[in-house]
C-alpha cells in the first residue's frame, strides 16, 4: 500500500530535484501554500518565443511534491504552455483514476499508487498547479 | 444518570480497548491521534443509538410524549456535563457544535460587550480556533489583541505576564493544554494575575478533558469550552460553560427558534442561559451521547489511568530521542506536558513520514496542527504528533518507535 509511493522512482526524481533554485529575468512566476499542511511551492519560468525557455522551482514540502517539482523541472523547459496544462491535467487524470492515460509524462507514472490516498494528491498537484498559474501570470505581463 | 447497557470496568488498556467499539474490531491498530480525534465509547454509542431509536424528537418545543422523552434526555445530558465539569450548575452548560463553535460564541457574545480599545490576551501557543476568533473581534469591534509568547520549549511564558497585560484588559483567552506540544498551562498565575486585574479568564480545554474531569470552580476560570469527539463522545457536539453572572450579561450570537423569550415584528427579548445562546435545534442526540461518555469517564480511576499516561508518555519519549536527527518539541518536564508528544525529523517530511507509519498500522498526525504561530515559534514548519488515550499502551508506543525507525530507513 502506501510504501509503494515511496518506490524508487520517486525517491530518485527528489533527489535529483531538477529545476530546483531560482531564474534570473522570469517573465512568470507563483507562489502557492498547501493550507492542509503547510507546504509552499514558488515556481518561475521564462517564457521565449511562446515556450517555456526555463523554469526553476523552490519546494518546502514532501518527498511526493519535491518529486513532482523535479519531473516539471526536467520536462517542462521546451514545452509549450498548452504541453504544460496538458501534462498538468494528465497528471490530474493519473491521481484521479490510477491508470496512466495518454500523453502523460513517463516520470509521471511513478505517481499512480498515490490514486490510493487523495489526502496526497494536493502534495503531487502543487508544484504544476503553481507552473500552471505562473503560465497565467507570464501571458498576463504580470509574472 | 444516563444508563448504560453494558457498562465495561477500566483498570488496564486492554480493557479500556475492549469499551471502544472501534478497537475491539481492529485489534492490530495503533492508534495514536487522539489529540484530533479520540475513539468513541461504547457507553456514548450505546446511547446515542438507545436515543435515536426511543426518543427522537425535537428539544425545549413538544408536548407529546417522544418529545417530553427527547426533553429529558437533553436535560440529563447538560447535567452530565455540570457533573464532569466539577458539579457546576447545569443552567451554566451551553451545547454547541464543538470547541471552535464555543469560542467562537464566546467571541461574539462576550465581545459584543467589549468597546473600541478594550483588550484580550491571548498566546503563540493557541489552536487557530482560540486566535481567528479574536482577530475577526478586533476587525468588529477595534479591539486591541495581546500575546503572550512561549519559552523555547513551547510553554505559555510567564515571566511575560506583566508587560502582556494591559491597562483594559478584559479577558485572557488560552489553551488549558497545547495541542502540539502538551505544555499544560500553569493556571494559577494567570487567573491570579487576572482577578487582581478585574480581568475574565477562558479555557480551551479541547486537549485537557481527554484526560480526566475538569473542576472549573476550582481552576478559577470563567469560561471552558470543549469538544465532543476530543473526550470519547460523537462528533457535532461541544460545550461552553461560563459562570451564570457572565452569561446572564452576554447578548446571544445566533437568532432563531429556542432563544427567545418573547417575538413580536418590533423585536425580540432572549431566553435565559444556556437557552439564549442555543439557537435552533441543537445536536440532541450527540448531546445525549456526550453526556453518556462524560458519565463513563466520571466513574474511571484517573489517578492510576493519569500514572498510566505519563509512564507511556516517558516511553515514548525515551524511544524517540535516540533515533537520528528526531527533536522532541515540548517542556523537557513530564510533569507540565499532557500525553502528547510532537517532533520533527531532520530531512524527513511529516507527511512522509506519517504515510508510511500508516502502513505499519500505526496513526498519527503530521501537519501545521492548526498552530502556525506556534510552529513558527519552535522554528518549524510541520511536526509528527503522537497523542495516547486512556486505552494505549507499551504496544502501541513500541511499534510506533519501530514504524519509526523503518521510515527513517526508507525515507532517508
Amino acid at each position: 500500500m502506501s510504501d509503494s509511493i515511496y518506490q524508487e522512482a520517486i525517491k530518485t526524481l527528489a533527489q535529483a530535484a531538477h529545476g530546483a533554485g531560482t531564474l534570473e529575468a522570469a517573465t512568470g512566476e507563483a507562489r502557492l501554500d498547501n493550507p492542509l499542511c503547510g507546504d509552499r511551492v514558488r515556481v518561475q519560468l521564462r517564457i521565449e518565443g511562446g515556450r517555456i525557455a526555463a523554469l526553476a522551482h523552490e519546494v518546502r514540502g514532501c518527498l511526493l511534491c519535491r518529486a513532482a517539482a523535479a519531473a516539471l523541472g526536467l520536462r517542462a523547459p521546451g514545452s509549450s504552455a498548452e504541453e504544460l496544462e496538458a501534462a498538468a491535467a494528465a497528471l490530474a487524470r493519473l491521481l484521479e483514476t490510477g491508470e496512466p492515460p495518454a500523453g502523460l509524462w513517463r516520470e509521471l507514472a511513478a505517481f499512480a499508487p498515490v490514486h490510493a490516498h487523495p489526502g496526497r494528491h494536493a502534495c503531487v498537484r502543487l508544484p504544476f498547479d503553481a507552473a500552471i498559474e505562473a503560465l497565467s501570470r507570464a501571458a498576463a505581463g504580470s509574472g | 444518570m444516563i444508563i448504560v447497557s453494558d457498562p465495561i470496568v477500566v483498570a488496564s488498556p486492554s480493557d479500556a480497548r475492549a469499551a471502544f467499539p472501534l478497537l475491539a474490531h481492529d485489534p492490530g491498530l495503533h492508534y495514536l491521534d487522539n489529540a484530533a480525534t479520540s475513539q468513541l465509547c461504547a457507553a456514548a454509542l450505546d446511547a446515542l443509538v438507545r436515543h435515536e431509536t426511543t426518543c427522537r424528537a425535537n428539544v425545549l418545543r413538544g408536548t407529546h410524549r417522544l418529545a417530553e422523552a427527547a426533553d429529558a434526555a437533553y436535560r440529563e445530558a447538560r447535567a452530565a456535563v455540570a457533573r464532569f465539569l466539577g458539579g457546576v450548575s447545569a443552567d451554566e452548560i451551553v451545547f454547541t457544535s464543538g470547541a471552535t463553535a464555543s469560542l467562537n460564541l464566546l467571541a461574539h457574545s462576550l465581545g459584543a460587550t467589549l468597546a473600541e480599545g478594550d483588550e484580550v490576551l491571548v498566546s503563540v501557543a493557541e489552536h487557530h480556533s482560540n486566535l481567528v476568533p479574536w482577530f475577526m473581534l478586533r476587525e468588529r469591534r477595534g479591539i486591541v489583541l495581546r500575546v503572550l509568547p512561549v519559552t523555547a520549549d513551547g510553554r505559555i511564558d510567564l515571566a511575560r505576564l506583566p508587560q502582556a497585560m494591559g491597562p483594559r484588559l478584559r479577558l485572557i483567552a488560552l489553551t488549558h493544554c497545547s495541542n502540539v506540544t502538551g505544555a499544560v498551562t500553569a493556571l494559577a498565575p494567570l487567573v491570579a494575575a487576572a482577578k487582581a486585574a478585574g480581568a475574565l479568564v477562558a479555557l480551551d480545554g479541547a486537549q485537557a478533558v481527554q484526560h480526566g474531569p475538569v473542576d472549573v470552580r476550582a481552576l478559577g476560570v470563567d469560561f471552558y469550552a470543549f469538544s465532543g469527539h476530543k473526550c470519547f463522545g460523537p462528533n457535532g457536539v461541544g460545550v461552553l460553560w461560563g459562570r451564570r453572572e457572565v452569561l446572564e450579561r452576554m447578548p446571544p450570537f445566533l437568532g432563531g427558534g429556542g432563544m427567545v423569550d418573547r417575538v413580536e415584528l418590533t423585536g425580540a427579548s432572549w431566553a435565559a442561559p444556556p437557552r439564549r445562546f442555543e439557537a435552533g435545534t441543537p445536536p440532541i442526540a450527540q448531546a445525549v451521547g456526550l453526556g453518556a461518555a462524560l458519565d463513563w469517564m466520571t466513574e474511571l480511576p484517573w489517578a492510576a489511568i493519569r500514572a498510566r499516561e505519563a509512564r507511556l508518555t516517558r516511553r515514548l519519549i525515551d524511544g524517540l530521542e535516540p533515533l537520528p536527527g528526531v527533536r522532541i518539541l515540548g517542556p523537557r518536564d513530564d510533569a507540565a506536558r499532557a500525553p502528547i508528544v510532537s517532533f520533527d525529523v531532520e530531512g524527513v517530511h511529516p507527511h512522509d513520514l506519517v504515510q508510511v507509519l500508516d502502513e505499519r498500522d500505526v496513526a498519527v498526525r503530521g501537519g501545521h496542527h492548526c498552530a502556525r504561530p506556534l510552529m513558527a515559534a519552535l522554528g518549524v514548519e510541520a511536526c509528527t504528533r503522537a497523542s495516547l488515550a486512556l486505552y494505549n499502551d507499551e504496544a502501541d508506543v513500541d511499534a510506533l518507535i519501530e514504524a519509526l525507525a523503518h521510515a527513517l530507513r526508507l525515507l532517508r
